[in-house]
């Protein structure tokens, strides 16, 4: 499954490409397509914010677990 | 160790609902116009709130079957992580359907009261309310053993209301809702295109396993404290 959301990830990102040549085009990705990227990336901080948390709280129960 | 690779794969499947959900193409629908990939987070909630309070429900029986309290705390914990999805499925379809059903051309009042009457909303409504009670009348009862008897009766009763109230109930009035006719968010040929399901369906895994992992989480501490008590 990860593998291919990193397929799809690439051809997401190679559609963004554009044929004129003479606009410079650099680190553009999350400038483009209306900057949904920007999106993405803001939803993508939040969940993986929420799983370091829940992550923390596994961590703790597990060391209260072993102490018993 | 606890055997991990699920919360793993969770983590990887939502990861994969954000950026693919948001990114990929979606059919073009009046009305719905981009909000249609809320599919891939709202009716997520509610299929992970029905498998959650499933698993509820086959734990109150197994405490039934074999009265071991351990099965009581884990009907409890699902029931109870459940019902926060079922609460997250709610407010998002709140937020959905004001920008989606409320007419602009409307008075706010009078789009509101259409929307509030909606059977789907009431239903969804009675089936939380049901389970809201489940929590009231276990945390009412004193006695261990009673408390858990009563209340995985209760599961079994709750659960059986809870598909009629959100399925069955909807479908018998009009509803604004989608999926009237049919299976909402399962049928590709008015709901979804067939490349949705493709992150549909990862979707309702990684929420799932979310949820189960959150359960754990609570199981394992509820399961601690018990072993405080009785040493």
């Amino acid at each position: 499954m990860l593998l291919f959301s990193l397929l799809i990830i690439s051809v997401v990102s190679f559609a963004q490409e554009k044929p004129d040549s003479y606009r410079v085009e650099m680190a553009d990705t999350m400038r483009s397509n209306g900057r949904i990227y920007v999106v993405v990336a803001v939803a993508l901080t939040i969940l993986i914010g929420l799983v370091l948390y829940v992550v923390r709280i596994d961590r703790k129960i597990s060391k209260l677990e072993r102490e018993k | 160790m606890y055997k991990s690779w699920w919360k793993i794969a969770s983590v990887a499947l939502l990861i994969y609902t954000f950026t693919a959900g948001l990114l990929l193409d979606v059919p073009r629908l009046p009305a719905l116009q981009e909000t249609i990939r809320n599919l891939y987070f709202h009716v997520c909630m509610w299929f992970a709130m029905m498998i959650l309070f499933t698993v509820s429900v086959v734990n109150a029986i197994r405490y039934l079957r074999t009265f071991n309290i351990k099965y009581d705390i884990y009907a409890r914990q699902f029931a109870v992580v459940a019902i926060v999805f079922g609460l997250l499925g709610y407010l998002t379809g709140a937020i959905w359907a004001s920008y989606t059903w409320a007419d602009p051309n409307k008075p706010a009042i009078n789009s509101f009261s259409t929307i509030a009457r909606d059977p789907k909303l009431i239903g969804a409504a009675i089936a939380l309310l049901v389970y809201f009670a489940y929590l009231i009348l276990r945390d009412s009862i004193q006695d261990m053993d009673k408390k858990a008897r009563i209340s995985a009766v209760y599961n079994i009763f709750a659960y059986a209301m809870l598909f009629p109230a959100i399925w069955i109930l909807p479908r018998i009035l009009p509803s604004l809702h989608p999926g009237n006719e049919g299976n909402p968010a399962l049928d590709v040929k008015n709901d979804i295109s067939g490349n949705m399901r493709m992150i549909f369906y990862p979707a309702v895994i990684g929420w799932t396993l979310l949820g189960v992992w959150i359960t754990t989480l609570k199981i394992r501490l509820s399961l601690l404290k018990e072993k405080g008590m009785l040493s």
